[in-house]
This record gives structure tokens, sequence and C-alpha cells, in this order.
């Protein structure tokens, strides 16, 4: 029965997310962008449930993402590679970043590790500044190309950006990563692998006591966060034809926090709920940018105050009720 | 060389002010206030506003800042840290929950005194030399109130009934509690010394630095590297940090006038800490 209920739920999700929505906006661009922009972002912020579930806060997702755009806009710009590869070239490199950075300093736990994963952001930025032969510098990379066709056998498999709709392009190609990459963190969770995180999440020291391998779990998790952001990062990097410095910063990586505990960090889910719940209820209150960092900084010390555990603690999830309900982690 | 070092240690001074309030808070309820750099940045408007555009003497808008944020630190732990940390057992919460807060206190810094960098004329003008090292009588006035703020908090600390509170507190607060200590009390008190800290170094830092509203984050971070260097949690920690940090970052922009002194601070610092987790003086985690 909860199979059947998962599947409508899921197919339901589906059918509004890739036709119902591309076809409400389909003449309005600017709605479909940010849209497209809202599912780039929840993709970012999924890693940090990840490093949430396993009990640590990331607060250099900002950084992460950083790498992933300015690998794929080096690997375009510079190498002259097709979007394609220099995506998932972008995922490699910041992968493989994670987890120079992360052997090291996983061991770091609680307030000492986003302490230190803060300033990563910063390093990321300053790197992007300093290494201006790579990157140049605080002008960044401009035009970018859009992302060509892709063919095999002489069937187009996809189109040529620039030959089609460029908006709803973006917005299924940004549709597919999302799903691609929710699917995938709904596997991990549920698999062995899962209840390996949620150990650690519950106490690293027990678990490793068990046999638990627990430093090769927490450079795991690090690596798929990562690779979120930087799969990410090349995303919106293209969407917006250049990349900066300040494309994603601290303030960024607080955001990514706080739509994950918007949408609540009981269910994996809660990161797309998040994002889409806050980004889109921003985008409707028009002429409030200025007080954007107010608004969002009040709703998240309101959501400390009255809503700790998130929206979809609300009512029973709506989608994917199989999962497993997480207990308050004792510190 | 020596001008080198002078800079470093009057910049490690007023850093090592910086992250004793952001020690004490830590040490005392295991929360990391991110909001330190921006309370700190408030203090330095408070006394912009007091000593730059009402023409009083500068000792009163010290005072006034380190009265405001006295104020300010009370009212965060009573309306925002004392109800969220009594309910949840999380420590996500207390952490974002301290984001929140220094995100509400940067925009509204931003709305209300604008982006415009704001500077006040010199409290005494006029530059000692020493030996070749030319010392700014403004510098060594920075460096002389820092010095006496934290000896002045060392020695509260040290002999005083409340210093002794908050050090029990800080070792074991339910213990503490067994013993008499009103720790909702004295949590509050923490807090207001905390923040009249960071908003007695803005305050300082004023007539020769200036202010922003975009300061804090940077601040902040600035602050988690020395807390990192000197070891969470330790007052002989924060002030080592601090100064380490200060005589650094001087020798960095000597060497390297570009952009890359604190890309090579960060990278020490991922290498320093895979070698010592826990800092110059820090506890173990």
């Amino acid at each position: 029965m909860a199979k059947v209920k998962t599947a409508l739920g899921a197919s339901l999700f589906l059918l509004v997310y890739l036709v119902l929505i591309p076809w409400l906006f389909r003449d309005q661009p600017y709605r479909l962008g940010v849209l497209t922009t809202a599912s780039v972002l929840s993709l970012i912020s999924a890693g940090v449930w990840l490093m949430f579930y396993i009990g640590r806060i990331n607060m250099g997702q900002g950084g992460f993402a950083l790498v992933g755009g300015y690998a794929a806009a080096i690997l375009v710009s510079k190498l002259g590679l097709s979007f394609w590869v220099a995506l998932i070239g972008a995922g490699f490199i910041t992968v493989v970043i994670s987890i120079l950075v992360g052997l090291p300093l996983l061991r770091l736990k609680g307030v000492y590790f986003s302490m230190i994963t803060l300033s990563l952001t910063e390093t990321a930025r300053l790197a992007a500044q300093s290494l201006s032969s790579l990157t140049n510098g605080t002008k960044g990379i401009l035009n970018l190309p859009l992302p060509g066709a892709v063919e095999i056998a002489g069937f187009t498999l996809i189109p040529d950006f620039a030959s089609v709709d460029k908006h709803f392009a973006f917005y299924f190609l940004g549709a597919f990563l999302t799903i691609l990459g929710f699917a995938a963190l709904y596997r991990v969770v549920n698999s062995r692998l899962g209840w390996l995180f949620r150990s650690l999440q519950q106490n690293e020291d027990l678990a490793s006591s068990f046999g638990v391998d627990v430093p090769r779990l927490r450079v795991i998790a690090l690596a798929i966060c990562a690779l979120f952001a930087g799969i990410g990062g090349a995303f919106f990097v293209t969407m917006q034809q250049s990349v900066y410095p300040a494309t994603f910063t601290f303030q960024d990586s607080t955001y990514f926090l706080l739509y994950c505990f918007l949408g609540g960090l009981g269910s994996v889910w809660g990161a797309f709920v998040g994002t889409f719940v806050l980004f889109l209820s921003f985008e409707m209150l028009q002429g409030l940018n200025q007080y954007q960092p107010l608004i969002y900084s009040l709703i998240m010390i309101g959501m400390m105050l009255w809503l700790p555990n998130g929206l979809l603690s609300i009512k029973p999830p709506f989608f994917g009720p199989g999962e497993p309900k997480k207990e308050e982690a004792r510190p | 060389m020596g001008q080198v070092l002078f800079n470093g240690m009057y910049t490690g001074v007023q850093y090592s002010l910086i992250a004793l309030g952001l020690t004490l808070i830590f040490s005392l309820m295991n929360v990391l206030n991110f909001a330190h750099g921006q309370l700190y940045v408030l203090g330095g408007f408070v006394t912009y506003y007091v000593y730059g555009g009402m023409k009083l003497p500068f000792f009163a808008a010290l005072l006034a800042s380190a009265l405001t944020l006295a104020a300010v630190g009370c009212l965060f732990q009573i309306f925002f840290f004392r109800p969220v940390m009594r309910r949840s057992v999380r420590e996500e919460s207390s952490m974002l929950l301290s984001a929140g807060t220094a995100m509400m206190v940067e925009s509204l810094v931003l709305i209300f005194f604008g982006e415009k960098h704001r500077g006040v004329p010199a409290v005494v003008n006029g530059v000692y030399e020493l030996g070749g090292v030319f010392v700014p009588k403004g510098r060594l006035l920075v460096m002389g109130l820092s010095f006496l703020c934290m000896v002045a908090f060392i020695l509260f600390m040290r002999y005083t009934k409340p210093g002794r509170a908050l050090r029990a507190m800080a070792q074991d607060s339910e213990t503490a509690c067994l013993m008499g200590v009103n720790t909702a009390r004295y949590a509050i008190l923490g807090w207001a010394l905390a923040a009249m800290l960071a908003g007695i170094a803005g305050a300082i830092l004023v007539p020769i630095s200036g202010v922003n509203s975009g300061l804090g984050n940077w601040i902040s971070i600035k602050t988690f590297i020395m807390v990192m260097i000197g070891g969470a949690g330790v007052i002989s920690g924060a002030i080592a940090g601090g100064l380490v940090l200060g005589i650094i970052e001087s020798l960095g922009y000597h060497f390297f006038p570009g952009g890359e002194t604190y890309l090579i601070i960060f990278v020490g610092l991922i290498v320093f800490l895979a070698v010592r987790p826990n800092g110059l003086m820090g506890k173990a985690v």
C-alpha cells in the first residue's frame, strides 16, 4: 500500500514539475528562469542536507559551488571543451578537492567543523580573486557559450541550446539534474550507507566501536555533498553565462543551511521543499529585494524559536511516506 | 622589519580583544556567536554617531558603545538564545540561530547606517619615532586601551564573585547550578560582557580605520581563525590566537602586497589544524 502511495506521489510530482509548470509559464521566461534557479539551489542544498544527516554543519557549500562553477567555466573557455564534458569535469574536480580538504578537516567536530568550512567559502572566493591567470581575478569569466548539442550516431539526444528556447532547455536540464540528485540522495539514505550515516549522526565514537569506518564514511558524505555543489555550481554558471568571485558567497552558504532547515532535516525532500517555498515566496514579494537578508534572517530566527523541525514536520510528509523517522539527536 | 612587527602587535592586540568576547560565549554556553563581527561594527557606528556626530568626548562615546552593546547582548540571550537553548538538544539550532542573528544585525546596520565607509577625526595626533619605527600616538592609544580592557577582563574573571561564577559555569554549568550559581542570570551577564568587548573593540578602532556595514562577516571570520589557532574556549588561547594572526597578517601584507595573504593563511590554517585540531592551547574536543 505504502509503495503504491509513494509511486503515486512521485508520478504526480513529476507531472507537475516537468509538464504543468513549464506549460503554465511557457510565455514567462523570467519566471521560468526563477524556477530553474530554485531547482539548482535545491540541488546544492541537498548536499548540505546530507552533511546535516551525518551530524555536521557544512557552511562551506558556497565555496564548493564556486569551485564547480569556476572549474566548468575554465574547462569551457580556456580548454574549449563542450559543456557536457565540463559539467562532469566540474563535478570530478570539486569531489577531488573536497576529499583533499576533507581528510584533515573532517576530524574536527561540531562548531569547529562549521568554523573551518565557513572559512572555506572565503578561501574559495580569495582563490578566485588572486589566481587571476586562471580565473581573470575580480573581472570574472564572461560570455560562456550555451551548451551544444549531444548526438549519438547521428541521432540528436539533446539539441543545441542556441537553436531552441534556451529558457525551456535550461529548465528541463535543471529539473533533470535535480531529480537525478534527489533520487540519488533518496537511494543513499535508504541503503546500508544511509544506516551507517545515521549511526554517525547519533554518536561517532559508538559507531566506531561497532566497527564502522567513521573517517571513510565522513569523506564519502562530504564527497557526495561536494558533487552536488560542483554540478549545481557548474549548471548555474552556465545558465548565467558568467562567473565572478561573488557568484557564491558567505551569505549563500548560510542560505543553503536555511533552505534545509526550513524544509526540515527529517525528510530527504526537506532541501527541495525549503528552497522552493522560500525562494519562490520571495520572488512573489517583489520590491522587497532590498530587505531580503533581513527577512531571511527573521525567518531563520523565527524558525529556531517556533518551528525547529521544519515545514515538513507540520503535516505528515506528502512525498515519500516510507522514510525513516529521524529522532532528535543527543549532542 | 621593526615597523612590520609593531604593526603586527598593534593589530594583534585588537584582535585578541575581539576574540576574547567570542571565547567567553563559547566557553559559557557552547554557542558560536556568528554575530560577533556584526556587534563589533555596531559598536563602531555608535561611536561614530556619539563622537563624530554629536561631538561628545571620545570616552563618552566609548562608554556609550559599551553600554549599548551590553544591552544588545542581554536582549540576544533573553529573547533568542535562552528559549532556543532551553528546548533544543541539538547543536545545530543554536548555531543557525546565531547565523540568523548575524544576518539580522548586519542588514539592520545596513538599513539604518547605509553602506558608506565612515570615519571620525583622530583622538590624538602626532607620531613617536623609536629606533626607526614610526609609532603614531593614536595607535598607541588603541593598544593601551585594548590592553587595559584585557587586563581588566582577566582580573574580573579571576578575582570577583561574578567572575568566579562565570568560570564555574564554563567548567560545568550543571554543577555550578547545584552550587547555587544562578546560571540563567549569569548567562545574561556573560552575553552582555562578550557583546560589550566586541563593542569596545569596534569603538576604539573607528578613529583609526573607520567602519562600514560590510565589515562584520570578515571580522567574524578572522575571529574564528584566531579561535582556531589559539584553541576555542580558553582565554589564553584567544589572546595568543589574536597576536599570532595579527603578526602573520602584518608579515603577509609586507611580503605579499597583493591579495594572497589570507589565501596563504587559510591554507596554512588547514595544514595546522590537520596537525593540531585543538589549536595551540585548546582543550580536547
